[in-house]
Parts: C-alpha cells; structure tokens; sequence
C-alpha cells in the first residue's frame, strides 16, 4: 500500500473558529481522513512540534494555516510549516488578512498585555505580569514574546493558496476538500498558485437578492435602531452594510437574515485596500453638499476605523496605527 | 540637528481647474516651495480614497486633494463626492493616528494660481510642524518599505 499523503493543519492567532468550521464539513471530514494521513493537527491530535521539525523538507503536501501571526511562536511555526509543507493555504480571515486579532494593530501591544493582567475585571493586586523568560533550577524557561504589529500569514512566509471566511463557509470547505482529493487521485489539477480559493471573485452585493435602486442617504442607522425593509438593500436604508467592498462566497447570509454584511471575507478582486473601497462606496451614497451637514451624517457611523478595517486593518494598506509603528521601531532596536 | 525635515506631499488636482491653477502659477511665476508632487487627474471625484492611503504608507507626510470649486464641477457634482471622501477619510485616518491636517482639501478655479500657490505653502508648513509621518522617511523609524523589505528577507 503506498503511504497517504499527509495532511496538517494548525492555529495561530485566532478563535478555533476555523476548526469548528472544517468540523461543520460533517461526514466530508471523513474524506480527509480516508485520503490523508493526519500529521500535525494541534486541536484535534497530540503532536509535538519536534516531531514536526523531525519530518522531511516538503513532506506535508497539504497544511492549512489559520490564524495571524501574533507572537514568536506563531512566527516560528509558519516559517517551519512553510519548509514542510508543498502547499500552503492561508485559512480563514486571521490568515489572510489580520481578522479580529489584527485589531491590536490599532494600540501599542504593551497595551493588550496591560489591559489582560491589570484592568478591573483582573484580580491582580501585586500587579504581576508574564516573564518571557524566568530562571529556574533546570535552567532558563521562555513563553513566546508578542510581536509589536500582528502579521498576516503572507506577510512573514510565502503562501499558496488564499481561503477567506471568518470562518470560511463549511459547504466552501468541502468543495475544497473535494477538489484537493480529485487532484491527489489525479483526476483534477491544482488551480494557479496565489490564486483564491474557496469564494468567489465578485462582491456579496452580486450575490444579495434585495433590491438596488439609486442610494441616497441622509443619516446612517444602526440595526437595532430601525425596523428593516426585508426586501430592500441594506444601504439604501442607511445601514452600513460592506457588501460593496466584500468578496463573495457566502451567498449573502448577513444581508438575507437582515443583518448588515459585515467583511468576513474579505476584499474582493481588485480591491487593493478594503477600507478606502468602502469609504468611497459610503460617501458616494451620502445625500449632502455641505461640509457640516455630510459631517453631521457621518456623526452616525461611529467608528469607522473599526467599520472598515474590522477583519482587513493587518492586511490593508497602512497595515497599523502609529501606536503599534511605535513598538514596532523599539522592539527593532531591541533586537539590533 | 542633521538634515532639516522637509515634508513629502502628494496634490491630487484635477484638469479643469486646479492643474490650471498650477499652471497659472507656473506661467505668472508665483514661487512656492518644491514638496508637492503634483498628480493630474481628470476630476477630484476620481479620487480613489486608496491613492491617498497608498500615499501615506508608501512615505508621504501628507495629501493634498484639490478640484475645482463647489457648483463649478466639469462633471456637474463629483467634486461634492470628493468632499464627502475627503471628509470621511480624515475620520478613518485618526484611528489610525494620523493627525487630520495631514490631509487637506482645497478648492482652485483656472484663475486661483496664486491662491494654489499660497495653499500649497500653507500646507506645507503645516505638515513641517506636525513632523515626518511614521510610515514615512524617518531615521528613528523604520519606514515601511524597510519592515517590508525585512520580511521579504527572511528565509522561507
């Protein structure tokens, strides 16, 4: 019998989320299992990361990588996974693109650790913080230091294939899981490398079923705060809705259960910078011609920074705010 | 102190008016200072609110969107679209800490050469006082092009 190919799959920084999505996949996770050998799977089996550094250069064919890159360790294991692995699929929004974790990208990471170990909810009154590295009788211990800016994965090794999704839609895992199963039993070939997959390549707006009309708004609503036309585009209501700037491939769940489209999937093609996209979409549609009235709507976004680098700030164009720069500059001297 | 710090601005102008009005500048020989890079398009509503993030991360200190003046647009209301951008970028910006002077948006008609010219100066002197923009050309910062350049390094 010759040897399945073998199969690994791992978290950085993200939710599991990815996880509990491949498990949605139902009984299609059988198909994996049937077609691969699972080497390394953190949450799912035990392995040691030994055990990884101990395979062969390029043994991994398939390794789906979810979550950002948020500390040494992190970093550390994709660079390994990345020289294991023949393909490399970036999985899931943390991956592709920073996603929730890459919101720390707007403070000074300094600022997370503080805000853990010493705010109200925190019973810690001699204000004891985590040692990244602690003397012992055995010798020296380390955890993992954080890094001053979240990565995506793209942004520290070279990847292969891009899944988005926070968390990527299970019936969009199976056809992946299918396809890749079609191409180990020769019967279909790997599509070209950076390419996207699992989604599609237009927005969610083409795939949303309300109807568009001519928008114009003049004030910009929260969800709870109106009662929604089911049938008409969200943004026309004045919702904030990032249907015009995301990919598709969730058949437009949010805007068909009446909830805003809120960017978990990430840019669509052509869109370098996901936020800029949207600011464009939003002020085209704002009704107003003078500065402090076009203000006073805009009153009613109440972040927009969060509003349009929710799942894209680690990905987009300026990547972080100055405060995270900042750390950044001094965790470089630091190792200088 | 070294090299005094001279701001890098990016000007967007648009064809009808506010490229004119620096081409009025130009001709009626109106001095202003040499740190805008002047980039024409055909209408300020053409302003992709990604060129000017892309300016701010690729090293410039500031952006400067000019079109022509309110109710005077060659292409009836797309300088109104600017506006809004212009003002919803500024709001975006601050969450990244990116002071909203930094971004300036001024109306020039073909015959405003010298009042491009005194906005550009103002402007200018504005983003001096601010100091370099950490994205951009910073000794006590690594730009980004360095960061990316360093990721790019490392072995995969």
């Amino acid at each position: 019998m010759t040897a399945k190919p073998k199969f690994a799959m791992y978290w950085a920084a993200s939710c599991g989320g990815c996880e509990i999505a491949v498990l949605n996949t139902n009984e299609k996770i059988l198909d994996v299992d049937a077609n691969f050998d699972v080497v390394f799977w953190p949450v799912a089996m035990d392995a040691k990361y030994k055990d990884v550094e101990a395979m062969e250069d390029g043994s991994i064919l398939l390794t789906l990588f979810n979550g950002g890159i948020r500390n040494e360790e992190n970093e550390h294991i994709a660079k390994l996974l990345r020289k294991k692995s023949k393909i490399l699929v970036a999985f899931g929004s943390c991956a592709n693109e920073g996603c929730i974790p890459g919101l720390a990208n707007l403070i000074d990471s300094r600022e997370i650790v503080h805000t853990a170990f010493n705010t109200i909810t925190t019973d810690n009154p001699h204000e004891i913080y985590p040692m990244t590295s602690y003397d012992v009788p055995e010798g020296e211990i380390h955890i993992p230091k954080l890094l001053p800016v979240l990565k995506t994965l793209d942004q520290v090794v070279d990847v292969d294939y891009y899944m988005p999704g926070c968390p990527p839609e299970s019936q969009q895992i199976a056809a992946v899981i299918d396809l890749v199963v079609q191409v180990v039993q020769g019967k279909a070939e790997l599509p070209p490398k950076g390419s996207v997959i699992g989604a599609g390549n237009s927005t969610v707006c083409d795939e949303c079923k309300r109807t568009r009309n001519v928008k114009t708004i003049k004030a910009f609503n929260r969800i709870w705060g109106i009662a929604p036309d089911p049938t008409l585009c969200l943004l026309e209501q004045g919702i904030p809705c990032n249907g015009p700037a995301t990919r598709s491939g969730c058949r437009a769940r949010c805007p068909k259960a009446g909830a805003q489209c809120i960017g978990c999937y990430g840019p669509a093609d052509g869109v370098v910078d996901y936020g800029a996209r949207l600011i464009s979409a939003f002020a085209s549609v704002i009704d107003a011609k003078e500065p402090q009235e076009i203000d006073h709507i805009l009153d009613g976004l109440v972040d927009p920074t969060g509003q349009f680098y929710r799942f894209n700030l680690a990905g987009s164009l300026l990547k972080a705010a100055v405060p995270a720069w900042k750390a950044e500059s001094t965790h470089e001297k630091e190792k200088a | 102190m070294t090299d005094p710090f001279e701001p890098t601005i990016i000007g967007f102008t648009c064809n009808w008016c506010s490229y004119r009005a620096a081409d009025l500048a130009g001709t009626a020989r109106i001095k202003y200072p040499p740190n805008v890079r002047l980039i024409r398009l055909m209408c300020s509503g053409r302003l992709d609110p990604t060129f000017v993030f892309k300016a701010l991360a690729s090293g410039a200190d500031g952006v400067m969107i000019t079109g022509c003046h309110p109710g005077e647009c060659h292409y009836i209301e797309q300088n109104y679209k600017a506006l809004r951008r212009f003002q919803l970028m500024r709001r975006t910006l601050q969450g990244f800490g990116i002071e909203p002077a930094r971004i300036r948006l001024v109306w020039a008609s073909a015959a405003e050469g010298a009042k491009f010219a005194s906005e550009v100066t103002s402007f200018i002197e504005e983003v001096r006082a601010l100091g370099p923009l950490h994205w951009g050309k910073n000794d006590s910062v690594p730009t980004l092009t360095e960061a990316v350049i360093q990721q790019e390094e490392v072995p995969a």
